[in-house]
Order: C-alpha cells, then structure tokens, then sequence
C-alpha cells in the first residue's frame, strides 16, 4: 500500500527544526556541563554530615597524591631540563644566558607546573577513577552501597573530589621544584651558566605570587579531573565497553577542560594578583 | 491488579508488609510500570514472576526507595517511602537487605569486609563484636573459614551467600533477591532455594524474590504475582497461581515445563 507523501510543515516549524538541529550540539554540551554542577553541589552537600570517614579521603590522597608522583617528578624534571636547554641556546645569542632560570622559572610556576601536572593526573588518576567506578556502576556495587544506606556521593565521590583540589597543588608545587632543579642541572652544569647569575636573575624575575597563581590553578585542575572522572565513572553503563568509553572520555575531556579552563583562569589571575601586567 | 481489594486503604496492615499504589514509573517514553498495584505479605516468601525486562528490578528498586516513581506510592508499615527525607530516608532501609543478581560484592574487600561492612557503618559494635557477628552468619550459611578469600574466588553460589551474609548482618525486616537463581547449574540452585528457606525459618523475616525460573518459584514461594505489560497481571497463593486459567501465565509456566512435568512443589 501507498503511504502517500508525508504531511506538508509550515515554514515556520522548519525554519524552528533547522535551527534546533544547528544548536544541539550546544546544548548537549550545556546539559552535560549542568550535570557535573549538580553532581559537584551533591557531594558537596556531604561534606559537613557524619561519618566523615577519613580512611576514605586518605585512601584516594594516597591513589591520586602518592600514586602520581614518580611519574610526575619523572616528567618535571626533564621538562625543566628542556625548557632550560632552550632557554640558554635562545638567550646566549644575546649573552643573557643567566637569565633563562628566571624566565623558565616563571613559565614553569604559572603555566608548565600545574598544566602538566594536572594532566599526568589526568592520564593516571582520572582514568583510574572513571575505571574504579564505572566498574562498580556495572557490577551493582554501587547500587549496593544505597542499599545498604551509605550514599555513594559522600563514600566514593566527595573524597576523589577533595582529594584532587588538595593533591594536584602539591604535585604541581614538586613538579615545579623538580623541573627547577633540571633547569639548573642543565643551565650551570652542563651549559656552565655562572651559578651566581643563574641564581641572581631566578631570584629577580620569579616571586611567591607565580607559585600562588600556579598553586591556585592546580586546585580547579584537581577537581576538574576528579570530577569528570567521577562523572564519567558514575554514569558508566553498557558492560566493560562501556566503562572503556567512560574511561576515554574522563581523560580527552579532562585534558581538553583543563587546557581550555587554563586560558581563562590565566586571564583572571593576572588582572587580580599581578600588580603591573599590562593586561587590559 | 491487586490481590488487596479492602476500601478504604490501610497503609498499616498486620497482614501486609508492604503495599504499592499505582505506581508508575517511565524511562524517557519508555513506560516501565503502570499504576502498579502490589501487596507483599508479612512473614512469608513473595515472588515477583514475569518475562525478562517486564520491570521486575525496577519494581524492586523503588521498595527501598533506589528509584523513584513519576507517580504512585508505597508504604511500609504504613510509612510512606517517598516522602523521606535524606535521614530518615537512609534510617528507613536499613529494613531492608538486598541479595543482588550478581551479588554486587565489593571486589576489592574480604568475604569478612564486606559481610563487617553494614555494622560498620551503622552500629557502635567493637571489631570483636562484628568479627563474631560476621563468623555466625557466615557459618549459618556454610561460609566459615572463607572469611579471607576475596569475591573473585568464589563460585557463583558462594558469592550468593556472601550476599545473603551480607544482607542479613543488619538482621533486616525485609529481604529482597534479585534473581538468585540466575547462570546456576540445578544443583546449585536447590541449594540457593534451600538457603532461602533455612533464612525464612531461622530469621523469620518477610522475603520478596524476584526470578522466573518457575521449579524454584513453586519450591520456595507462599505467594506469587505476575508482572506483566507493566502492571500486576494476577497475585495469589501458589495454588491459587497454579489453577489460574490466565492464558498467558499458563503459557508462561507450561513452557517452562514445571507444570507439564506436574512437579510438585
């Protein structure tokens, strides 16, 4: 049997269709950005009701803290060592070359610290995360857990969430303490920088306020992969291949989020906390 | 339809445990229950039957409150579950221990941990105390000197009781299983059947099993109701089940050859 040509629509309504199709990309990314608010307000919420069960806290420092160091250290070292290399290769045209500790030192405290730090966190943690829970999601653990009247927001969520505000500075700050150290290897040891110099112009050029603004950066790093993780993890469904993709994901939006979140939280420190930065 | 037709409404009942009132409960415009009516009886075992993804665990889930409906309501001895708040809420299900299809242990705790994980979290008791309590549980169901082994050890069957163990720690009012049958080979489910009965006899609690395999159904149950096109299709004792002339819950029991077989229960 014929069905016949389809009902005729107004203009109106395909012109309304048109551009609902044109921004549902939009959208979609509004409604996920409003479901990590609502799951961040909700652990939140938990934070001042008992039990406060610090086991658990301690337990996702030491996963995300302690379990990212080497790799972090390992990374921050030879970043400070690379940047320091081109630094006195670009410098030394202009026999400046006691200048690149202070200037590498100042990318590293602002921007390389926390940025890179952040994303070993990342590529470490965050996707451990979005495994550990996403597993639990799949095999009912989760579930378990309510019913058994233990919210798995303030169990499972709230000490990954305070856990990676508290350690992502941390790992930043020794990120930035190593990478120091291979600038100087690279710049006084091997380049033979004057160490006098070396140390003069680091001391000139890098104050407290780029370790704070670098700190203070790491902190929304921290949540923005352990909430994401979170997320990604606590909405897991459709076997192991599901938890594969949540996994995926908790990593490229992470790394995309923080990349991303870098430039506008740069902007919004350097107005507030350096006093002449001819930022307009 | 309800196997509970007395007006008005008592939302406390001695006979009842637990009452549903036209709940109806959607996923997006998939429309999973549908003003779904339901008594579950005090002290006995209820099984909750139907075809898989009739809404079985979705009826579940919404008893202890882990989903909550577009519409309808349910009492448990005549306190209302939906209208907890967040304490009285998590107060409330503490009356109920859950048995999971996959039993949903915690594979990263001890058979002992995760069976000492409710007192824990709920009760004031020293180590030695949940360490006691934990060993009498778990010799009751055949676990002893299993407390060590981690959840990946485990055959299904004990991993099943370790979730009864589990459940039952908290000395719940209500016990609910979730297909307890489920990838188990006959002799393994007779003795998940019988566990389930040792519990009802020992613990004197109210069960609500959930499970379409129809010989374990009429070997445990005192009540059975269909869950069918999202409502309750009939509830009755198992008698009343077996000479029902519903077509399509005789078709469902012929075809699973309990009845062609004329097993008994």
């Amino acid at each position: 049997m014929n069905p016949g040509p389809p009902p005729r629509r107004s203009f109106g309504a395909e012109v309304a269709t048109g551009v609902g199709d044109a921004f549902r990309p939009v959208v979609r990314l509004l409604d996920r950005f409003g479901d990590h608010v609502i799951l961040l307000a909700r652990s939140l919420a938990w934070l001042p009701r008992r039990p406060f069960r610090p086991a658990n806290y301690l337990e996702a420092c030491e996963y995300i803290g302690v379990g990212s160091l080497p790799i972090v250290l390992l990374v921050g070292f030879f970043t400070g060592a690379v940047m320091g290399l081109q630094a006195v290769y670009a410098f030394r045209q202009f026999q400046l070359e006691s200048f690149a500790g202070g200037t590498t030192g100042k990318a590293l405290a602002v921007e390389l610290a926390p940025v890179l730090s952040a994303l070993m966190v990342a590529g470490r943690s965050g996707a451990g995360i979005a495994t550990e829970l996403g597993t639990m999601r799949i095999t009912e653990q989760i579930d378990a857990l309510e019913s058994m009247a233990v919210s798995p927001l303030q169990f499972l969520v709230l000490p990954r969430l305070i856990a990676g505000m508290l350690m992502a500075p941390i790992l930043s700050l020794l990120f930035f303490i190593v990478a120091m150290v291979g600038c100087y290897f690279l710049a006084v040891v091997v380049q033979h920088v004057d160490h006098g110099q070396f140390v003069l112009h680091t001391r000139d050029l890098l104050t407290t306020t780029d370790v704070a603004q670098g700190m203070l950066k790491s902190i929304v790093f921290g949540l923005i992969v352990t909430l994401i993780g979170c997320y990604q993890g606590f909405n897991a469904s459709g076997g192991g291949r599901g938890v594969g993709l949540g996994t995926t994901r908790a990593v490229v939006f992470s790394s995309v989020t923080i990349l991303i979140s870098d430039y506008f939280l740069s902007d919004i420190l350097l107005r507030v906390m350096s006093s002449d930065t001819g930022v307009r | 339809m309800s196997d509970a037709d007395d007006a008005p409404l008592a939302r406390a009942h001695p006979r009842w445990h637990l009452r549903v009132r036209g709940l109806t409960k959607s996923f997006g415009a998939k429309v999973v229950l549908d003003k779904l009516d339901l008594d579950v009886e005090r002290g006995k075992v209820n099984v909750i039957i139907g075809a898989s993804g009739a809404g079985k665990s979705v009826l579940i889930k919404h008893f202890m409150c882990l989903l909550r409906p577009d519409r309808g309501a349910i009492w448990v001895d005549g306190t209302d579950v939906f209208a907890l708040a967040t304490q009285p809420l998590s107060v409330f299900r503490r009356k109920f221990g859950l048995v999971f299809q996959f039993s949903a242990l915690f594979d990263s705790l001890t058979v002992e941990e995760n069976c000492a994980f409710p007192l824990r979290e709920h009760t004031k008791k020293s180590k030695a105390e949940i360490k006691d309590i934990v060993r009498d549980r778990l010799a009751a169901l055949g676990l002893d000197g299993m407390q060590a082994m981690y959840p990946g050890s485990l055959s299904g069957g004990q991993r099943k009781r370790v979730g009864l163990a589990r459940a039952l720690v908290l000395e719940p009012e209500i016990l609910i299983f979730d297909e307890p049958t489920t990838g188990l080979d006959p002799l393994a489910t007779r003795n998940v059947d019988d566990m389930i009965l040792g519990v009802m006899e020992r613990y004197k609690v109210t069960s609500v099993v959930i499970s379409h395999d129809m010989a374990s159904v009429f070997r445990i149950a005192d009540r059975i109701a269909m869950l069918h096109e999202r409502q309750i299709l009939v509830a009755g004792t198992v008698d009343e089940i077996r000479g029902s002339d519903i077509p399509y819950l005789y078709e469902f029991i012929r075809t699973s050859g309990v009845a062609a077989a004329g097993a008994a229960p």
